[in-house]
């Protein structure tokens, strides 16, 4: 795909990758911020080409992971409702409520169905008018606009059978909380190009300056990740903690203004539960009150939810780049994408998972050099 | 795989496991059961083999090898429940005939019978079935193979999808052929018969809830031509697959447990057409694992190598055959790819359903 | 956050009173939501996230990056300081001198 493609070049990689190893001196810790730059990260082998200097620790940035168990189990208990017809991104399916999962309340006679975008929800609740459609609302300020546009649609068309489960998370107060926290080693981000691309820089230059980090907008191309760290490693050797882009064909300073603007209109800022890291102020969004009658929390009052976590799960401390996903005792023995103990585990973008399906072994070069293939 | 790991592993301080909340313990089967991955491999160990017993059983390959009166026999079964029913390039009735078919050469053998039953869910178009019926019927003449015997049952509407095929083969297998996973060595060279992930694409593109346009059709097809100009240069082939469900991911890891070899993939030499590589780049999925229909893997001894490969590349089935890897001696049971920026990634058994991911 | 990928517009159409277009992915095809960028137009591409166009891809600023990239390690062989000089490409056309220099020493 153009713009895809030529991003994954290795030549240009082993350029990057040469000039990174050329300006690192001395050990850095480096958070990618986003789950996609984890995937990208994990599924190019990345990490064992940098400079063993340059350490990436994986952020708090997939959607399936870090929405709340309380909410997924409210996911869980409006899908088993007969009346429901719930939809959902495809990864949400198999994250792990307290005791089950969306796959599960399939298999028991729920309606539970994927779509690629909530407009194909829409869709299906246009199509199915004596029937409720729930849309399971989740993700990143990227996501948001696209949920926003969506219950802005309903409204506008007069679609009463169509409800949103909203857990939506905002970027900047997860890194003001990762740089509060007592024991953070992070020393620098990687942030979420998609994310910018809707946002913009803004709320970033503040961040830079109280944390005296640098903070590198990166992509999620191959070489975009090797950019984003090859900006980063150069701020930090020289001392320097500013907003810089390297995703510039995709994010511009302002954003989409079209877009905050909608998030304006149809989401509050609230105070919001991290699965694994607790509740962070103003890190979410919930519909406002004009589009309350959307909100499938008040059309189906849920209560009698009790949420338990496994006690093993230590995914807290992974999304918060404590813990190495392998560090875990539960990783890979109790805990693995077959039966997950926590969302990390989950999502192929989430930290734990990544690892598992693409690290599992401390594989040694010379085994593979060794081998002659093609 | 990751379940042996698991056993080996010592559990935690079992006082203070407060809640496992494992997922496995699944009071109902899940649509992960029949994704062809872990799932699927856990149904077929922990409940059906252990029921059915017998020792061919224990082949678990696409087709059991069975000798009857003296005669060597490829014996599989396959039921195919596709939505929808039609696609782009073809139909359940296709995916009939050449899955059972393309089982059976996976044991070296040409398919000389089909049977096939068929379930009707009440109030589908007879001419629907009419449809498939002739899909099928032309499938078969294709293949070469006669459908022997049949069977028809109807269920109450809400209880089936339409149309639902049962069929099983049964060919012969050729003396001097042993194709099994365990004859797998390091040092043999992994070659795939063409592009992969067509099928799978070509079905998800017309699926509800994912619907995107692209000129792409199912490489759905009977493999029983290509296996017999493979075997024609060599009978010393080692082990034949067709990466249908789980595609080329789950074939490998299948062999690799089998075998007790690793497996190296290059991932550039993997042929993916931009299609495919783009339609799961929008998806999030990654195309070793979405399913195949026409395609098969050989193992094959390294001094065959050249050989087979050209007696491929000389069928149409086979023209763009490659050599994608090999079998090794380091991570036994593991499938490991070497990535295009040098890199390395364990390439795993696939779980249950691929699913998209917004991530 | 979020798999967007980049895709071409085709064509443009009112739909429910919802600005839609058909875009192209490399031959695979999807229609997408254009509310977010409304003067979008046809040739031009997006980056597209669950059937939305949330950002105007800037080709030229994608050409200059991989220039960028691409002009690394020629400098670094040339000059020595790879980053200024790398920076300083990306905003202007590579100087002429360095290739003739290159070919000089050759």
């Amino acid at each position: 795909m153009k713009y895809i493609d030529e991003f994954q070049d290795p030549d240009l990689a082993r350029r990057l990758l040469d000039d990174i190893h050329s300006i690192v001196t001395r050990p850095w810790a480096l958070m990618e911020v986003c789950g996609g730059q984890t995937h990208t990260i994990i599924r190019h082998g990345i990490d064992q080409l940098l400079p063993e200097q340059v350490e990436l620790i994986h952020g708090p940035g997939c959607p399936v992971c870090v929405t709340p168990l309380e909410v997924i189990d409210k996911a869980l208990e409006i899908a088993s409702r007969p009346e429901v017809i719930f939809c959902s991104f495809g990864d949400m399916l198999r994250v792990p409520g307290t005791g089950r999962d969306l796959f599960q309340v399939r298999s028991a006679g729920g309606d539970v169905r994927v779509v690629y975008s909530p407009l194909d929800a829409l869709r299906i609740a246009q199509e199915n008018p004596g029937r409720e459609v729930v849309f399971f609302g989740i993700g990143f300020e990227t996501t948001a606009p696209p949920n926003a546009m969506t219950v802005y649609q309903a409204r506008k068309l007069n679609i009463p059978n169509f409800s949103l489960l909203v857990s939506h998370v905002r970027v900047p107060p997860a890194i003001e909380a990762i740089m509060e926290s007592p024991s953070c080693r992070v020393q620098a981000f990687l942030a979420a190009g998609h994310v910018c691309s809707v946002m913009g820089l803004g709320e970033y230059p503040e961040l830079a300056e109280r944390y005296r980090v640098p903070i590198v907008v990166t992509g999620f191309e191959p070489l975009d990740i090797l950019e984003g760290v090859r900006r980063t490693v150069r701020q930090l050797e020289r001392g320097e903690h500013t907003v810089d882009n390297a995703y510039q064909r995709a994010v511009r300073p302002e954003g989409n203004p079209a877009a905050q603007a909608m998030l304006e209109d149809v989401f509050e800022v609230t105070d919001r539960a991290w699965r694994g890291i607790g509740v962070i102020p103003r890190s979410g969004w919930r519909l406002s009150p004009r589009y309350r009658q959307y909100d499938a929390e008040y059309r189906f009052s849920v209560t009698g939810i009790d949420t338990r976590e496994p006690a093993e799960c230590r995914s807290g401390e992974v999304l918060q780049g404590l813990l190495k996903p392998h560090e875990c005792e539960a990783f890979g023995t109790t805990c693995t994408p077959r039966n997950p103990l926590g969302a990390t585990m989950v999502s192929s973008e989430g930290a734990c998972a990544a690892y598992y399906l693409y690290r599992r072994l401390d594989l040694t070069t010379p085994s593979l050099e060794a081998s002659t293939v093609v | 795989m990751s379940e042996t790991t698991a056993l080996r592993v010592p559990l935690p301080d079992l006082t203070a496991w407060t809640c496992p909340a494992p997922l496995r313990d699944q009071p109902r089967v899940v649509m992960g059961h029949g994704g062809g991955g872990a799932m699927s491999a856990e149904l077929v160990q922990h409940i059906f083999a252990p029921a059915f017993g017998g020792q061919t059983l224990s082949q678990l390959g696409d087709s059991a090898a069975v000798s009857l009166g003296g005669v060597r026999l490829a014996f599989s079964t396959d039921s195919f429940v596709v939505r929808p029913l039609f696609f782009p390039g073809g139909s359940i009735g296709d995916l009939a005939v050449n899955g059972t078919v393309n089982d059976l050469a996976m044991s070296g053998a040409r398919a000389a019978y089909l049977s096939c039953g068929f379930i009707l869910e009440e109030g589908v178009e007879v001419s629907v079935v009419g449809r498939v019926a002739e899909a099928l019927g032309a499938a078969a003449r294709v293949a070469g193979v006669e459908v022997a015997t049949g069977d028809t049952k109807v269920v109450e509407a809400g209880h089936g999808d339409g149309i639902f095929i049962n069929t099983s083969g049964i060919g012969l297998i050729p003396a001097g052929v042993d194709l099994r996973p365990e004859r797998v060595v390091p040092g043999d060279v992994l070659i795939v018969s063409g592009d992969i992930g067509v099928h799978g694409v070509a079905i998800m593109s017309v699926r509800e809830g994912l619907e995107f346009g692209v000129e792409i059709e199912s490489d759905c097809a009977a493999l029983g031509g290509l296996v017999e100009a493979m075997l024609a240069v060599t009978s010393d082939l080692h082990v034949l697959r067709d990466p249908t469900r789980g595609g080329l991911a789950a074939a490998l890891n299948e062999i690799a447990a089998a075998s007790g070899t690793g497996v190296v993939i290059q991932e550039r030499s993997v042929p993916v057409p931009p299609a495919v590589a783009n339609a799961c780049a929008i998806l999030g999925l990654d195309p070793m694992y979405v399913a195949n229909e026409g395609k098969l893997v050989a193992f094959v001894p390294r001094e065959h190598a050249d050989a087979v490969l050209s007696a491929m590349r000389a069928h149409p089935l086979g023209a763009a055959a490659t050599v994608i890897g090999e079998a090794v001696e380091a991570h036994p049971g593991m499938v490991v790819a070497r990535t295009g920026l040098g890199g390395t990634r364990v390439v795993d058994l696939p779980i249950g359903e691929q699913l998209p991911r917004i991530c | 956050m979020c798999l967007a990928v980049p895709g071409r517009v085709m064509d443009i159409e009112e739909r429910d009173g919802t600005r839609m277009a058909t875009v192209d992915f490399g031959g695979v095809v999807k229609e997408v939501c254009l509310e977010y960028l409304p003067d979008l137009q046809v040739g031009e591409y997006a980056i597209v996230h669950v059937g939305f166009a949330l950002q105007r891809l800037d080709e030229e600023s994608a050409k200059q990056t991989l220039e960028l990239f691409a002009n690394l390690g020629m400098l670094q062989e040339e000059f020595g300081d790879p980053w200024e000089l790398a920076a300083e490409a990306s905003g202007s056309p590579r100087p002429d001198s360095s290739e003739t220099t290159q070919e000089a020493r050759q």
